[in-house]
């Protein structure tokens, strides 16, 4: 319940956050605080130091530039959920960032700190890897991008280098392009994590599918892709049919568990709500 | 190390020195007395510290307090008007809404955010707005309904 | 004033807790006040080897660092004690600081004592404790094995005692014979208590007034006098323990545990205020934790679905320690409650009490039984199988008689009243059982999600008494309850409970009882409970004992007052008291309401004493300490509606319909509210929550993150209605009601759960009922 001691230092903008990490190795950013914080309570963190990030104008808030939205990496996960433009042009990302943890939680965590923490039943980063957006960071050799699928790389672990900060996550404005697209969640009763997260989004044209991802949170220690090189629905008319064949087949090696849900469960959970995602991601679509 | 931070508190100004690693649930209870906001948990999961910070709710406890510099908090010390109760403190009274009194300031503060949104929730929209405040004396079911009295104006 | 009993007055403790003005133990602050931290250990079982604390002691704020050592030398007892005793129980030592050996996650090894909370807590990540670890043992049958680690020397086995109860010959020959009969193995989950106010104690000493301790307790005196009894050997009258605002108990904050012996310890040495509030994984590690019982239990019935004959024998785990009420639970509260609301011929029950690497248990809410009712009523459901009856049917034709009351169970209870059809009715009709029915078959018939319907008739044993009784049966203490009354010579009146509220809101129901009575205005009346020092002695608050026997000390002292009110009266007409009549708050001649004497002037005439009779003092306070001839026995009938998914076995809880018969109720809306508070405890328990050991004694699900609350998002409103069938035995015809939605939802919700699974040939899941558990259940059924 109480945090050891460290030193606090605060960054009034990205460059300076970046020259403060610069100097101090063993530092560690505090953006809205909900991942560093309950983790310094129960001394399972000590940082020496902590770079308070969350005042830095610059990276916070939504805006839209040529067809995708670009959203500050401070920016809440409240902000998200209730942002017009991205109710409309990305539901899913809106909808996903409402089933983080609870109101309070969502009126402090930022993007930015949930995914730099790459907690495994998180929600977010299913939903952007889905979504094939793009993270950008700046660092000391200047900024420098990478797509969310190479984004996250293990348990708790990114692409994100040591003395880099996030700046910007950019999500295609998939709602505009005939995408249908949602996320669903099975909630673990005690934390409110997800014990498993399945996004879809799917594109018709025609009544024949485009394209379909499908990614899950909370199976394996990062996103668990389910296509990432197009996936059987593609060409097909994506009939429910066809979607129950495709997750009967779905095979997940390797998946978490704890005394709350087996790996094996949470495979069949993956299954149910792969399904059930993709069909309703399927019927929102426009084609 | 101390680092100066200067807030509002239930409409009053306060400069302090504080030591950075010092939350804002103990800064509030016991550098300024206000020992209306609660700890029950460690893992910012109970909600028995919520706190409105410029006009939203959040956990007191998952905050520092030198997050809170240049920022106005409302606890439940600053929830009455000219001595008069806030809409949900009537409420709860009326309605029977707390029995320890343990989580209450917190679930008024999370209801009062709620109400500040959606001035006329349904009954799920409440329980969902509540998730993350925990009672462990009423099973929710007079704290729903004080909400509910509170959002129609007291009509329970 | 007449007619405020029973009525839905709005509380008077409320306005202190709406607005953040309530005091509880964390919030006080004394002057020159320290911090305790305490270390504890991390591992289940292990010896210790040598403890460190230079670094400790040497930590910037840090004043003192202790060990048991320090305990022991000091000369205090430095233990603490069991309050009920057993045949042949071992009652190993229980020290306040483990010198030799920890026995648990949590057990205390050593203090440190700082001036600011952060400090203490910095300086005891310092204490370097070298411990030889051993192996563990975790669970309730297991550790009594051959071969398993032996936690404490004097108890071979991990056994703490054998007991049993009722004729095990008329028992088993219930079962030759019987045309049919039922078996199940459960486990009845271990949970944490979880009053969102952990506990706290913050305690100061000078030699002039002796010992001030401020905690979290649902039972002051009971902290004083085992304080004084056995932690520290202060005399009792140097100890003074207050209760501020507790934020809930359901039975943690009865038990005397190391801690506030710790705080009021270094209090002492320190010559300064020193308090000790736990964390939340530090409750919830050490907190006295609920149930965890391994049972198995047989029932056999007659061909028309007559219960012949039950028998049970139950592991039941008493943790590392022997807690303050521990063997008490499993026992007297569990196997005296087999009966249910049946006639049943023959019972009998064993119960083995183990030590366990784990944290004590105790009472929780219910306290034994829900564990009862839990296995009475799994049986019923699976007899109604057997039989080939509706759940309500195979109950309904066992139901004591509404007219066999007083009706003598096997299994020492004695119930006073009650009528069991008339509240299962009562649900039934609520709920719409048979639409009901007809929905769940039209579902399974369209392969829609699975409902499932549970029904629980259940019944309480609370106000645990006599006194006599009790102490036949291994209790340490009385468990009558104190009332003084003392009215001022102004005719406003202060009552002093031996009841401790924690939520309870006595001071509004309790001042109910002596505005209807005495006819006085309500806010003419204070209530006094929770300080040694003010109150004259008392039980406390647990065991849904204060409305039923807290509430009637009150009663008996207004009574009094009434009877010497009209002596002065009498004196003041020239009539013999006998005369006289009290109502409208004045004494009036019988026949004749001209002739009175008001309340405030008998009242101040008692202070006065100018006019008195010769063979009454002056004065007008009384004060009672009522032992109460029997239990109250509320009583009940449950009915939940639940959907679950075929697919994933996710359950939803769609309907509570509850009928509950506490007797007489004084605020209507204080019952409902702790109906709805107790509905909600055991749908956690049959849902969500358990405390998981792992099998070195690491408790893992000491946070919030692992150990699940039912949240306002996954729990409906309750439906409620009841019956009233007044206590025939006590003055104000109550019964209590604390308990019993915990009692009944457990069992009701795992009923409707396997009810909606019988297409799969389930029989019984263990609680909690998680999704996997389900999704396996319906899995396995398909193979079938």
């Amino acid at each position: 319940m109480y945090p050891a001691s460290f030193e606090y230092v605060r960054a009034t903008s990205a460059q300076e956050a970046v020259d403060l990490l610069a100097q101090n190795a063993d530092a560690k950013l505090l953006a809205g605080g909900h991942s560093l914080i309950p983790m310094m309570k129960l001394r399972l963190a000590q940082p020496a130091k902590l770079i308070d990030i969350g005042r830095i104008a610059e990276i916070r808030g939504i805006c839209e530039k040529e067809g995708t939205l670009r959203i500050g990496s401070l920016t809440t996960h409240d902000t998200i959920a209730n942002s017009e433009l991205v109710r409309q042009k990305c539901s899913i990302l809106a909808g996903a960032a409402n089933k983080i943890g609870d109101p309070q939680v969502r009126n402090k965590g930022t993007i930015g700190g949930n995914i730099a923490h790459a907690d495994p039943a998180s929600d977010l980063p299913a939903v952007l890897v889905a979504l094939g957006a793009t993270v950008h960071m700046l660092g000391p050799n200047g900024p420098r991008s990478v797509a969310a699928g190479e984004f996250f790389t293990g348990l708790l672990e990114t692409a994100l280098e040591a003395g880099e900060i996030l700046t910007e996550i950019e999500v295609p404005a998939c709602c505009e392009d005939g995408s249908g697209c949602t996320y669903l969640k099975v909630e673990h009763p005690a934390s409110g994590y997800a014990v498993c997260g399945a996004a879809a989004v799917v594109k018709m044209e025609d009544g024949s599918c485009v394209s379909a991802s499908l990614c899950f949170n909370g199976i394996t220690p990062t996103v668990f892709n389910a296509w990432p090189n197009g996936g059987p629905l593609v060409g097909g008319s994506a009939d429910d049919a066809t979607i129950a064949a495709a997750m009967a087949e779905l095979s997940i090696d390797e998946p978490m568990g704890d005394i709350h849900a087996s790996g094996e469960y949470r495979v069949a959970l993956a299954r149910a709500y792969g399904k059930r995602a993709l069909i309703a991601a399927r019927e929102r679509s426009g084609g | 190390m101390a680092t100066r931070i200067d807030l509002e508190v239930n409409g009053e100004r306060h400069e302090r020195d504080v030591e950075p690693r010092q939350l804002l649930v103990h800064f509030l209870r016991e550098e300024l007395g206000l020992t209306g906001t609660n700890v029950g948990c460690e893992t910012s999961l109970c909600g028995a510290c919520t706190v409105l910070m410029d006009g939203q709710a959040v956990k007191s406890c998952t905050q520092l307090a030198v997050q809170a510099d240049g920022t106005s908090i409302t606890t439940i010390e600053g929830l009455q008007t000219n001595g008069e109760y806030h809409p949900l403190q009537q409420a709860f009274w009326d309605c029977h809404g707390l029995q320890c009194g343990y989580c209450t300031p917190g679930m008024i503060l999370a209801a009062a955010d709620l109400l500040e949104r959606n001035a006329s929730p349904t009954e799920r929209e409440v329980r969902d707005a509540l998730k993350g405040n925990l009672c462990r004396c009423t099973g929710y079911h007079n704290i729903v309904k004080s909400v509910l009295a509170a959002a129609a104006g007291g009509e329970s | 004033m007449s007619g405020v009993l029973g009525t839905s007055v709005k509380r008077r403790e409320d306005p202190e807790l709406i607005t953040g003005r309530g005091k509880y133990t964390d919030d006080l602050t004394l002057p020159g006040m320290l911090h305790a931290a305490i270390v504890r250990s991390p591992h289940g079982h292990a010896k210790i080897r040598s403890i460190d604390i230079a670094a400790a002691s040497a930590a910037p704020g840090v004043v003192a660092v202790y060990t048991g050592k320090d305990v022991i030398a000091s000369g205090v007892g430095g233990v603490v004690p069991t309050g009920w005793l057993l045949p042949n129980l071992k009652t190993p030592a229980h020290p306040i600081l483990a010198t030799e050996k920890v026995r648990h996650v949590g057990d205390g090894v050593a203090v440190v004592v700082g001036e600011g909370r952060y400090q203490a807590r910095d300086a005891a990540e310092l204490v370097e404790v070298d411990y030889e670890p051993l192996d563990a043992t975790v669970d309730a049958k297991g550790a009594t094995a051959e071969g398993q680690p032996q936690i404490h020397e004097e108890a071979p086995n991990n056994v703490a005692f054998d007991w049993d109860l009722g004729d095990k010959a008329a028992a088993d020959s219930a079962f030759e014979g019987a045309a049919h009969t039922v078996a199940v193995d459960l486990r009845n989950s271990r949970i944490i208590p979880f009053a969102i106010e952990p506990r706290a104690a913050l305690a100061s000493y000078d030699e002039a007034s002796g010992l001030t301790l401020r905690m979290t307790s649902q039972n002051p005196h009971l902290h004083r006098l085992l304080m004084s009894l056995a932690s520290l050997n202060l005399p009792e009258h140097r100890i003074r323990v207050i209760a501020p605002e507790v934020g809930g108990g359901f039975g943690s904050k009865i038990h005397h545990y190391p801690d506030e012996a710790i705080a009021s310890w270094c209090a002492m040495q320190c010559g300064r205020p020193v308090k000790w509030a736990a964390t939340r994984s530090e409750t919830n590690a050490t907190d006295a934790h609920g149930r965890d019982h391994v049972t198995h239990a047989e029932m056999a019935l007659d061909g028309d679905g007559k219960i012949l004959g039950l028998r049970v024998e139950t592991y039941a785990a008493m943790g590392a320690y022997l807690s303050t009420f521990a063997p008490c639970v499993p026992t007297y509260l569990h196997g005296t409650l087999l009966s249910g609301q049946y006639d049943m011929p023959a019972i009998h029950i064993r119960v083995i009490g183990s030590f366990t690497n784990t944290a004590p248990v105790d009472a929780v809410r219910g306290a034994g039984r829900p564990e009862a009712t839990y296995l009475v009523e799994r049986l019923m459901d699976l007899a109604a199988i057997e039989s080939g009856l509706d759940p309500t049917e195979v109950r309904r034709r066992n139901f004591v008689p509404a007219d066999a009351f007083p009706y003598q169970t096997q299994v020492a209870l004695a119930y006073d009243s009650g009528n069991y059809e008339v509240a299962l009715d009562k649900a039934l009709a609520n709920s719409g059982y048979a639409d009901l029915r007809s929905q769940q078959a039209e579902r399974l018939a369209s392969g829609g999600k699975l409902l499932g319907i549970g029904v629980c008739a259940y019944i309480e044993a609370c106000g645990i008494a006599p006194s006599a009784v009790v102490g036949s049966l291994g209790a340490q203490a009385g468990l009558y309850e104190s009332a003084k009354v003392r009215v001022h010579p102004t005719g406003t009146v202060t009552v002093f409970s031996g009841s401790s509220a924690h939520g309870q809101g006595h001071e509004t129901t309790f001042a109910q009882i002596v505005a209807d009575r005495l006819g006085v205005p309500m806010e003419n009346v204070a209530v006094v409970e929770g300080d040694t020092d003010e109150v004259q002695f008392g039980m406390g608050t647990y065991g849904s004992r204060s409305a039923a026997v807290g509430g009637s000390a009150i009663a008996k002292s207004l009574d009094k007052i009434i009877a010497k009110g009209a002596k002065l009266a009498a004196h003041v007409l020239e009539v013999a008291d006998t005369d006289l009549e009290f109502h409208d708050n004045q004494w009036s001649v019988k026949g004749s309401p001209d002739k009175s004497v008001a309340w405030g002037d008998v009242c101040l005439q008692a202070y006065l004493a100018h006019n008195m009779p010769a063979d009454v003092e002056p004065g007008l306070e009384e004060t009672t300490f009522y032992d109460p001839a029997n239990f109250t026995y509320p009583f009940g009938a449950h009915i939940a509606l639940v959907e679950i998914d075929r697919e994933t076995g996710e359950i939803e809880l769609l309907r509570y319909v509850a009928v509950d018969d506490c007797g007489e109720q004084i605020n209507p809306m204080i019952v409902e509210g702790q109906v709805h508070g107790g509905i909600a405890y055991g749908i956690g328990q049959a849902l969500w929550e358990e405390a998981v050991y792992d099998e070195h004694g690491q408790l893992l699900t000491s946070t919030l993150l692992d150990y699940a609350l039912p949240k306002a998002h996954n729990l409906p409103s309750f439906e409620l209605d009841h019956t009233i069938t007044p206590c025939p035995h006590n003055p104000l015809g109550v019964k209590g009601i604390g308990e019993a939605g915990t009692i009944a939802a457990p069992v009701t919700i795992v009923n409707a759960v396997v009810d909606a699974l019988r297409p799969f040939g389930v029989k019984h899941l263990d609680m909690p009922l998680t999704p996997e558990k389900i999704w396996r259940a319906m899995k396995n059924g398909e193979d079938v």
